[in-house]
């Protein structure tokens, strides 16, 4: 039901509808070499492009008048859980401009280049001291691409000492659904692993496991903090355990927030991890990406890196093609380098100084959300949570008709982007909040005060709820009809 | 209550079967489909295909998930229901009718451990 | 504290709600021998603003970069006018700093900016439809390959090594892990002929190819029909604002690298992996993919991701892949580009990099090199030159020009060839400059 003020602003016209036949929006570079005859050169030509035609202010109210009907971080507080919505500084993105950067060809020669390989080990070297792993490579593009280097290192790994029987990846069931889909690309079949009522691991199962199909585990995927948001304490010992039986353990490192300058997922026994640089190192999401995969492993792995490896010999950086056992490219070129041009910034920023600061506000925001709000959404398990924790709402569906996601669309109408909901998927009508250190504790009150004002009307007028969001653009959406009459694209008129 | 007709068969996964000679008939159930939500496609195997008893004969999916179809008894699949193509929707609306999904023609005799409706409908809460 | 904002006041107030004495305390679940102090771990000191823009700036200049010289290397990334709103677009933080539009009703904005890529480059490649965007080119190629072999069942892909080597060494890479045969088939004389299809999924063919010469697609088809299997073609999206659209020759994927649209080179990333193909396969796609609807309970129109039960998070070890996040920050970036330069501007922007090729070609074959190939090219050509080519190439540095990409690495008996791009960006003046100075380098 869509209400009030939105009601009066007419619905966003497709660039399409918009287009006039002659009209161009850019200032086209002006060709001053010879006229040819194109046909000739290049064969037949097409005469059925439709693309729009748009004069240059009208597609820059189109794109303006669209931005403001979409929330992104600098809108307001975003805390969705594991995806660590921190601020975006804009010193990152000015680096990130430098012509140094943005205007290097990939395939230049490597002796043109000597800032940009410094960049890419200098990145490398300050994740290698806060992870504690021993090297760190850039290649991957988005953590899952990252993950799954990681197993196609370890697959690497195995092969070569004569053990490419093992096939099974172990899996807990409170997972990020990327964690099996990556094992399923390289080749392995997946195992659920429970966890206990505590929020651990279980441990008993997996020792269980590890003896009935230890000789064919071929790695743990870990998330340490667990997407509960809690800490494994029983950590040292089930990489033990898996090592015992000559399986690797891979660290999912998505809540590497909680961990920068406190803890190092190298110095627990994982063999590798993966990071979201676009996560914990601040570099922007950009509505859904671009990510930003590095990996962490030890030296074991070493030998297996995608090439080139970028190293230092000490009085410089390189770029060594001379990987006899690479495991091959796993992206076009050298990774996500101007993401890393942020990264490195970011890091700088901080510095020895300040690095645990990451870790140590934002594991005090989230437990400040959990206590402020724990009387009306329970925490899941009666532990201090890490960098995010996660509240239930089951008790307003069972009693009152409202589940979580009416909760979380009720707060869109409060200002605010909800939640993350129902994952994992082991806790029923969830909320997985992750704040971030760069939140105030005023917007956090702001919207703890609002969560209540919410759970409140949920048991008062539970409607509204039902119906919400009635102040934005559009209310909820028929995703029914939009699977049954796909409709993925616009079509000209023929 | 989800309706469980006590002239079929019944698996823990959830489908029914009905059998008619050396022909059965297979869907899902009542608590199956309102458990999915609206069922927007139904991937369906082609025919000629040989089952095993708990191969993965197909999918159902709805918005916000996938289930996967196992085969209740052995078979060669006889025919499938292409009326699910454009009209998913029967399998919501009768699933023990119209939303039948495929027809198997049996290499074997049913399997005796198949539930009856009273055992089922301990399954189906 | 940079970003932080908390004072101790702050911390203290937080403190007490929680009942913590200090936030150490709120860490007693990490075992101590796995803790770090703060400040030990060994890392250099924090920078302020001012200073962390002079050290970055510092670095930057060591690096020659395509203002320092004039580009004439291709291989995949083009050195492309990029108009200025494109920019201003990408930088608004609305954009910027939203996530996955999971919320629809607080994302509207992006959705249909998604939209209206998918509908772009659909037009461009001459297909049904295309997703939101994948990592980039290269593993874009591979993914179209994995699902090809899905959906024929055949764990067997032929490639031609007139693709570019780097999608090659991604491709076996991606095979290896899964388990699937590529088969490279040569080119001759630059373009490909024999495919060698039978018992494949897919045949994979560069259009232009990876020697900028154009392929002929309605060929391919045929090969891989008397195979049965699907073509998967790499296609240019700024050459096929001119040439026939891959989908219109019959290709079943299109899949490729949307860099040349408003992107910067910026080392190769962040780029943008492109993929189309055909409403059959809609199914079997592997990303992102955003769908036109209606409110549940109004009459608005909306946008909102669709076909969801295809991903990770939802199919898990089922899924079509296990890409999660995309690049849709520069699939607007190549939003912007294609409707600000539009049908009129695109396709100037093809017939000028036409005519700066030809008249490349012209000028530097008239002081000493050769076109190595016979065949069509669009924008970019191999040159034969009487010396090494690396050697050329780093002597056309030290005057100015990053002339090309010599092809000895990649390819045996190729040391004397280099690859020459001319985008639409390049004047006569720099074209007669980079001959001259060719023509210098070659005596």
């Amino acid at each position: 039901m869509t209400s009030g003020r939105m009601q009066l602003m007419p619905e966003p016209k497709l660039i399409f509808d918009k287009s006039r036949p002659g009209r161009i929006g850019c200032n086209v570079p002006r060709c001053d070499t010879p006229e040819v005859d194109m046909s000739a050169v290049v064969g037949e030509t097409r005469d059925d492009l439709h693309l729009p035609e748009i004069a240059e202010l009208d597609l820059l109210r189109h794109f303006t008048n669209l931005s403001q009907i979409n929330f992104g971080i600098e809108t307001g507080f975003y805390p969705l859980g594991s995806c660590t919505m921190k601020y975006n500084p804009k010193i990152n993105e000015q680096t990130a401009r430098l012509a140094g950067f943005a205007n290097l060809h990939p395939m230049q020669p490597v002796e043109t280049i000597p800032g940009a390989l410094e960049i890419l080990n200098g990145v490398q070297e300050m994740l290698c001291e806060i992870t504690g792993f021993s090297t760190i490579t850039l290649q991957p593009l988005a953590g899952a691409h990252g993950e799954m280097t990681c197993l196609m290192l370890v697959k690497a790994y195995h092969e070569s000492i004569g053990q490419a029987n093992r096939t099974i990846v172990l899996v807990p069931d409170s997972a990020h659904g990327t964690n099996p889909a990556s094992a399923a690309r390289c080749g392995y079949s997946v195992k659920s692993i429970p966890t206990d009522a505590a929020g651990n691991t279980d441990l008993a199962y997996l020792e269980q496991t590890l003896a009935e199909i230890g000789s064919d585990v071929a790695a743990l995927m870990l998330t340490n903090p667990s997407t509960l948001g809690l800490f494994e304490p029983n950590i040292e010992k089930i990489c033990k355990m898996v090592h015992e039986a000559g399986g690797q353990v891979f660290c999912d490192g998505a809540n590497m927030n909680a961990m920068v300058g406190t803890t190092r997922p190298g110095d627990h026994g994982f063999d590798c991890m993966h990071l979201n640089l676009h996560k914990t190192f601040s570099t922007p999401h950009g509505g859904g990406g671009p990510g930003c995969g590095a990996i962490g492993l030890q030296s074991h792995l070493e030998p297996f890196l995608p090439a080139p490896v970028i190293r230092s010999t000490g009085d410089k950086v390189v770029a060594d093609y001379d990987r006899p056992k690479t495991i091959g490219r796993v992206s076009g070129f050298y990774g996500q380098f101007l993401m890393e041009v942020r990264a490195y910034t970011y890091l700088r920023a901080f510095g020895k100084e300040h690095i645990a600061d990451i870790s140590r506000y934002s594991v005090l925001n989230a437990n400040y959300v959990r206590e402020r709000l724990k009387d009306v959404l329970p925490p899941a398990h009666d532990r201090p949570c890490m960098h995010e924790c996660i509240l239930t709402a089951e008790k307003y569906k069972k009693e009152h008709g409202v589940r979580a996601l009416d909760i979380s669309k009720r707060l869109m109408d409060y200002g605010f982007h909800p939640p993350t909901n129902y994952f994992p998927l082991i806790v029923p009508e969830c909320f997985m909040i992750e704040p971030t250190e760069t939140e105030s504790k005023e917007t956090l009150d702001e919207f703890c005060d609002a969560l209540i004002t919410i759970c409140q009307e949920a048991i008062d007028t539970p409607d509204v709820l039902h119906d919400a969001p009635s102040t934005r653009v559009v209310g909820r959406l028929d995703e029914t009809l939009a699977v049954k009459n796909l409709d993925v694209r616009w079509w000209p008129k023929s | 209550m989800s309706n469980i007709p006590s002239d079929l068969k019944y698996t823990k996964s959830h489908e029914w079967v009905r059998v008619d000679g050396d022909v059965a008939t297979i869907g899902i159930t009542d608590f199956a489909q309102s458990e999915l939500g609206d069922v927007v496609y139904v991937e369906l195997p082609t025919v000629g295909k040989m089952l095993a008893v708990g191969d993965t004969f197909g999918s159902v999916e709805s918005v916000k998930t996938v289930s996967d179809l196992y085969a209740p008894v052995p078979g060669e699949i006889l025919e499938v229901n292409q009326d699910l193509v454009s009209a998913s929707e029967n399998v919501n609306t009768d699933p023990y009718g119209n939303g039948w999904m495929v027809k198997i023609r049996l290499t074997a005799s049913v399997p005796t451990d198949l539930l009856n409706a009273d055992d089922y409908g301990a399954v189906a809460v | 504290m940079p970003y932080v904002p908390h004072t101790e006041l702050d911390t203290q107030e937080m403190l007490a709600v929680i009942g913590a004495k200090s936030i150490d305390e709120l860490f007693r679940e990490i075992p101590a021998n796995l803790r770090v102090a703060p400040g030990a771990l060994n890392l250099p000191p924090a920078l302020d603003e001012q200073r962390l823009m002079a050290h970055l700036t510092e670095i930057a200049s060591k690096n020659i970069d395509c203002t320092k010289m004039t580009c004439f290397l291709g291989a995949g990334i083009y050195d492309r006018y990029v108009p200025a709103t494109v920019g201003a677009v990408i930088s608004r933080g609305e954009f910027l700093t939203a996530y996955t539009p999971y919320q629809p009703e607080a994302s509207q904005g992006y959705l249909q900016t998604i939209y209206e890529f998918q509908t772009m480059i659909s037009e461009l490649y001459g297909m049904d439809l295309a997703n939101a965007s994948m990592y980039d080119g290269a593993t874009s190629m591979a993914e179209a390959a994995i699902m090809a072999t899905g959906i024929k069942n055949v764990d067997r892909v032929v490639v031609s090594d007139a693709v570019h080597p780097h999608y090659r060494e991604v491709l076996a890479t991606y095979c290896w892990s899964i388990g699937v045969e590529v088969v490279t088939t040569p080119s001759i004389d630059g373009v490909t002929k024999d495919w060698n299809a039978d018992g494949s999924a897919c045949i994979i063919v560069q259009y232009p190819n990876f020697f900028g010469c154009i392929e002929d697609l309605a060929a391919a088809r045929k090969a891989a029909d008397e195979a049965g299997a699907l073509l998967v073609v790499v296609a240019d999206p700024v050459a096929c604002a001119l040439l026939r659209s891959p989908g219109s020759l019959g290709a079943d994927v299109v899949v490729g690298e949307g860099q040349p649209m408003g992107i910067a080179m910026g080392l190769g990333g962040p780029v943008v992996g492109l993929f189309a193909t055909k409403k059959e396969f809609v199914r079997h796609i592997p990303g992102r993919i955003v769908g036109k609807t209606k409110e549940a309970h109004g009459d608005r129109p909306g946008y909102v991701m669709t076909l969801r039960t295809r991903e990770q998070d939802i199919r898990r070890e089922k899924a079509t892949s296990n890409i999660c996040t995309n690049e849709a920050l520069m699939a607007l970036a190549a939003t912007v580009y294609m409707i600000a330069l539009g049908k009129n501007g695109m396709t100037q922007v093809a017939t000028s990099s036409v005519r700066n090729t030809q008249y490349a070609i012209s000028a530097l074959t008239s002081v000493g090199a050769k076109v190595k190939f016979g065949g069509k090219v669009f924008g970019e050509f191999v040159l034969s030159l009487p010396k090494n080519a690396t050697v050329v190439r780093d002597a056309m540095i030290a005057k100015g020009f990053l002339a090309g990409l010599p092809l000895g690495g990649y390819y045996e008996g190729m040391e004397n060839d280099l690859l020459v791009a001319v985008t639409e960006i390049r004047t006569k003046a720099q074209i007669d400059a980079f001959a001259a100075a060719m023509k210098e380098v070659l005596a």
